[in-house]
């Protein structure tokens, strides 16, 4: 018997109960929310339990207008014997956003950890090398976040109304 | 014995082809010898030598490939070898898009360029960020090292890029042998923090 979604959610439902909220399941793909200091236990028991033994992505999304919340930080795995794939996400707040790193389960989290810091500033406690890893060293501030306007600061010669400025 | 197979034994004309030799510059010859200026020489010298050095990350590249090609083959320029170390090449063609992190690569490489040196800015990237009016994109070269020549276009055609090494080539040709030395040279590289 194959690997279903409504398997994996049984057993996360048994073991995890009311604490994963905003099950769906768009274009298929099994989704939903845990809480924010629950990302580990989550990720650890869908590796032993299902087999997803893949990290196919670890990012994060600014919604400024969920206060409290502002940050949610996306884990793709992928179970690569039955090829199914589940996500799920964690909200922070943007004040203070700590997040338990993923390095100890999945050692591909390390860059995609570092990729998420040096866009969002999420601070993964306990990673092992937390710094910037696409953007110059310089930078003072995390790109991504929507209170950041896209175009470079810098320039003066772009300011009309022919670049949308 | 003359060989049982001869190429090349009819004398053709070739008036109508649209061959230039370079000219020479002005001067006074006489019979065996020839007179001129020390920076006339080196200047056509130089002009019709130079090499460069490709400093290609994206589209534009792409063209300087199909420029380096047979079809418009810029060797016939003078720029037949293309140097991959900086140290031995006169002109820097950046093609495409510098990130920010790019920038310390491409000041390095000019740096390790031997006076007297040009740079060629390909592109609206190179020239200028192009599109990509972002945080993470060099808003032109020209915060870096200073710039000769810019060819415009996204990615400019071949014939424009040959079009921006001939007017290095002019400047090449008509520059002072002093101007490496002047005050307003040294001004200009001090405004980029080059010694």
């Amino acid at each position: 018997m194959s690997l279903t979604n409504e398997i994996i959610k049984t057993g996360l439902l048994e073991k995890f109960g009311d604490l994963l909220t905003e099950w769906g399941e768009p274009y298929g793909m099994l989704s939903f929310t845990a809480p924010g200091d629950q990302n580990l236990k989550v990720m650890n028991f869908l590796s032993e339990e299902f087999r997803f033994d893949f990290l196919t992505d670890l990012t994060a999304v600014h919604y400024p207008n969920r206060k409290g919340e502002e940050l949610a930080v996306v884990y793709h795995l992928h179970n690569l014997v039955d090829n199914i794939r589940v996500r799920f996400r964690i909200y922070v707040p943007v004040e203070k956003p700590d997040v338990y790193t993923a390095t100890g389960v999945f050692a591909s989290a390390n860059w995609m950890e570092r990729e998420t810091f040096d866009f969002y500033g999420v601070n993964f406690v306990g990673h092992p090398d937390l710094k910037r890893i696409l953007n110059v060293d310089e930078m003072d501030y995390f790109p991504l976040r929507k209170e950041f306007p896209l175009e470079d600061q810098t320039r003066i010669d772009k300011d009309d109304d022919m670049f949308g400025r | 014995m003359a060989r049982p197979v001869r190429f090349n034994i009819k004398q053709k004309d070739t008036s109508d082809w649209g061959i230039n030799v370079a000219e020479a510059p002005q001067g006074y010859s006489g019979e065996g010898f020839f007179t001129t200026s020390l920076d006339k020489v080196v200047g056509l010298a130089r002009k019709n030598s130079i090499w460069p050095l490709p400093f290609a990350t994206s589209c534009c590249g792409i063209e300087f490939m199909a420029t380096m090609g047979s079809h418009y083959d810029l060797a016939r320029f003078g720029s037949e070898r293309v140097g991959f170390s900086p140290r031995q090449c006169d002109l820097l063609m950046v093609m495409g898009t510098i990130a920010k992190k790019m920038a310390p690569v491409v000041k390095q490489v000019y740096l390790q360029m031997a006076e007297p040196r040009w740079v060629l800015a390909v592109g609206a990237c190179a020239s200028s960020g192009g599109i990509f009016d972002t945080y993470s994109v060099l808003q032109g070269i020209d915060q870096v090292v200073p710039v000769d020549v810019y060819v415009p276009g996204c990615p400019p055609r071949p014939e424009a890029i040959i079009d921006g090494v001939m007017k290095i080539q002019e400047l090449v040709h008509n520059e002072s042998l002093r101007r490496r030395n002047g005050e307003k040279y040294k001004l200009l590289l001090e405004s980029y923090g080059i010694q």
